[in-house]
């Protein structure tokens, strides 16, 4: 099967996901892509891997479904917009683009991102954000709606997480452990409850200043778009600001 | 506090050979000399030397002998001077102990125990100097069967992406950072004269380096340094690293130091920034994550090269590489007990991991009894010093090996074990721009080309000598190889025969 069989509308294209495996997937996305395609909608999305790795075009692509592990690995530019849930992996060393995911997302979601955004409409697995860089001026951002589990941000290393706890029931506390463990760069903004004892002991906590709310205001209105969701509603929540307390967290470790 | 430790060497000035030029207090990166304006004297500091050597190599006149501090304990075979020195070192500072390169201990040295056959009588030996010998090894998963279309006699059967090395010895992974520009860049340039491949190691591909990217293997590593798609693109060979024979199980911390501008730039992160490496990959904790990334790595790039896994020996070798073979590796790198490390905590290069002669032979052993070992390549590590070494491990069973220390030795290295000090008087395992500058990278080229052009003659002789004229033959030929001193057990283990057998 080829693109040309498919049904074609102009710039748009649809493929019917179902029943292929991701290698001949990601073979139609690149074709299509190849082809000039500027959305490419996949239909019937059942756990294929890999989806749009390492494309590098300004293509949208919707995908309908729920996808598999490392949706969007090495993403380099692309716009990857998710009507379902995402699994693991989800923006796996990402370097540019943007991942929208109106779900939740499995673990290590972001795992080393070096740019680009994701938004997640709702909760995140364990280690979300880990080892999150940033190079040059670039950054990645991960934007949670809801809440995360254990080690959300471990040995952060640049960018910038926001977490909403949009889905916790009226002021409940966030229940991850270990945020931030090993966290060496980077900043976490976090709305709702969180513990000192649930914190690394790397990460120092503070309130954001005018700077941050800047920040903030612009990420969470980007997530309210995507989403339908209030922004000044959700900026009115009580943030906290998680930081690194250490540029080397590791450096009296050794003997020379 | 006041340091209990004594020097560790000791250093001789001949008076009457020094002329007072001062190349040693120049050549000296760990201030053992130093010229003393007011009495115009050169004096030496024992306390700070090293051993490395290189005062001693530049002295104009060999006015200078650097000999180990004779240091008088009383004998204890338990107590040995190095035991002592570690506990007063972690005494004075309560830090890990770190090193550098491989295990310096007396742990057995397989090659030393075993020994190649020749033709006598019963079957000629070749002489390579006039017949064709054959080293060109091709590394990547081979099919179970060929299958050839019958009118045209072209092959049918899709094979995975090959890649050629003319001679069964590879460049292992040192990165930027770890060492500097000119080192890789003579590795780069040696590799590819020779035809063969260098190995980036985890700190990103220099952008002076991407003309040489027909013969680079990239790495992706926990830190997923520099890994971006162009980086992917430029490869020749993927290899995920899992682990590293001096420092199996544990990550990687390059200290802020190290991390110049440059090297930043490369990693893709801050300067002065330490760059961390977890210990494990965090999306691979099983046989399937790790199936998973090597085909996340495939598909990005089409499927158009071999992805490689690079574990540490350890004692499970055997099964876990079945089940990296079976996860999709189309080479597999083992590196062993002896294999090197820019830094690493003592304790764990000194007593981690098992002897890569062993791991080649299990590992080879496990993927033939299973079927399998056709759909992998096997590159092994850690501690290769000559070609008689590449010979016994292609016997043994693997397809080439890896050689760090003795590049590094080839362009100066003395293996003074000061690596993580990031001040290396050779100017190779340092970043710093006026100690980098003694590596010339033309010149370490031709150093590389001569030491990887005389490994091939004489495996050449070697294979002529045993009536082969194709590496490609002597590959698990374990017939060819016998034990010396070696249990039963380690026989078994070796699957070789007694000498005399």
């Amino acid at each position: 099967m080829s693109v040309d069989t498919l049904s074609q509308k102009g710039l748009a294209v649809r493929i019917d996901a179902n029943g292929f495996h991701h290698r001949e997937l990601n073979r139609l996305i690149r074709e299509a892509v190849a082809e000039g395609a500027q959305r490419i909608d996949l239909h019937g999305v059942c756990g294929q891997r890999y989806i749009a790795t390492n494309l590098r075009s300004g293509a949208e692509i919707h995908i309908h479904g729920t996808p598999g592990n490392d949706l969007g690995a090495f993403l380099d530019g692309s716009r990857l917009i998710v009507y379902g849930n995402a699994q693991d992996g989800c923006g796996n060393t990402m370097n540019e683009g943007e991942i929208i995911v109106h779900g939740h997302a499995g673990d290590i979601a972001g795992l080393s991102a070096r740019g680009g955004r994701i938004f997640i409409r709702e909760d995140v697995g364990y280690r979300a954000g880990i080892h999150m860089k940033e190079y040059e001026g670039k950054g990645p951002a991960l934007v949670i709606g809801g809440t995360a589990q254990d080690f959300l941000g471990e040995y952060m290393a640049g960018g910038t997480m926001v977490v909403l706890g949009l889905t916790l029931n009226g002021g409940n506390c966030h229940t991850a452990s270990f945020v931030g463990t090993g966290m060496h760069g980077g900043v976490i903004y976090l709305r709702g409850q969180i513990n000192d004892y649930q914190l690394g002991k790397e990460v120092g906590v503070s309130q954001p200043n005018r700077k941050d709310r800047a920040i903030l205001r612009e990420l969470v209105t980007q997530f309210a778009g995507h989403f339908g969701f209030d922004a000044e509603e959700i900026l009115a929540g009580r943030f906290v600001k998680l930081f690194p307390l250490y540029l080397r967290p590791y450096g009296r470790l050794y003997t020379y | 506090m006041k340091s209990y430790l004594p020097p560790r060497f000791v250093i001789d000035r001949d008076a009457e050979r020094c002329i007072g030029c001062q190349v040693c207090v120049r050549q000296c990166s760990f201030d053992a000399h130093a010229y003393d304006g007011e009495e115009d004297e050169v004096r030496s500091y024992d306390e700070n030397c090293v051993g490395c050597h290189r005062c001693a190599v530049f002295c104009p006149t060999q006015a200078l002998d650097i000999r180990l501090n004779p240091l008088s304990y009383r004998p204890n075979a338990n107590w040995r001077p190095e035991a002592i020195e570690d506990i007063i070192r972690q005494s004075e500072s309560g830090g890990v102990l770190l090193t550098s390169m491989g295990n310096d201990k007396s742990y057995c040295i397989y090659w030393d125990h075993l020994l190649l056959n020749a033709s006598q009588v019963t079957n000629p030996s070749i002489d390579p100097l006039r017949e064709p010998m054959e080293l060109r090894t091709y590394l990547g998963r081979k099919p179970d069967r060929v299958e050839l279309d019958p009118a045209s006699l072209s092959l049918k059967t899709q094979l995975a992406p090959q890649v050629a090395v003319e001679l069964p010895v590879l460049f292992s992974a040192m990165s930027y950072g770890a060492v500097n520009l000119n080192v890789q860049e003579s590795l780069a340039r040696a590799a590819a004269e020779a035809g063969t491949l260098f190995n980036i190691g985890e700190g990103g591909l220099h952008r002076k380096l991407y003309q040489y990217a027909n013969n680079v293997i990239v790495q992706v590593a926990s830190g997923r340094f520099g890994v971006h798609p162009e980086y992917l693109d430029a490869a020749r060979v993927i290899e995920i690293k899992i682990g590293q024979g001096a420092k199996p199980g544990i990550g990687g911390h390059l200290p802020g130091g190290k991390v110049t501008e440059d090297v930043a730039q490369t990693r893709m992160i801050p300067a002065g920034t330490d760059a961390l490496s977890p210990a494990p990959q965090h999306d691979i904790y099983s046989i399937e994550d790790l199936s998973q990334l090597i085909y996340a790595l495939k598909e990005a790039t089409n499927y158009t090269k071999p992805v490689c896994v690079k574990i540490a020996a350890v004692h499970n070798s055997a099964a876990i590489a079945s089940g990296m073979v079976r996860a999709g590796a189309d080479i597999i790198a083992l590196d062993g007990l002896r294999g090197a490390t820019g830094a690493a905590p003592k304790i764990i290069r000194d007593n981690v991991g098992i002897p890569i002669e062993l791991a080649i032979a299990a590992v080879d052993t496990r993927l033939r009894k299973e079927g399998i070992r056709n759909q992998a390549s096997i590159i092994a590590a850690g501690g290769f010093r000559n070609s008689a070494d590449v010979v016994k491990a292609v016997a043994l069973g693997a397809d080439a090996v890896y050689i760090g220390t003795a590049a590094l030795v080839a362009l100066g290295c003395t293996v003074c074990q000061q690596c993580h000090t990031g001040r290396c008087a050779w100017g190779i395992c340092t970043t710093d721009p006026v100690l980098s500058k003694r590596v010339n990278p033309e010149i370490g080229a031709r150093r590389l080309v001569n030491l990887l052009r005389g490994w091939s003659l004489e495996i050449k002789e070697m294979l002529g000598g045993m009536g082969i004229n194709a590496l490609e033959s002597l590959r698990g030929n374990r017939l060819h190889l016998r034990g010396v001193g070696l249990t039963d057990s380690e026989l078994e283990v070796l699957g070789v025969r007694l000498a005399g057998r």
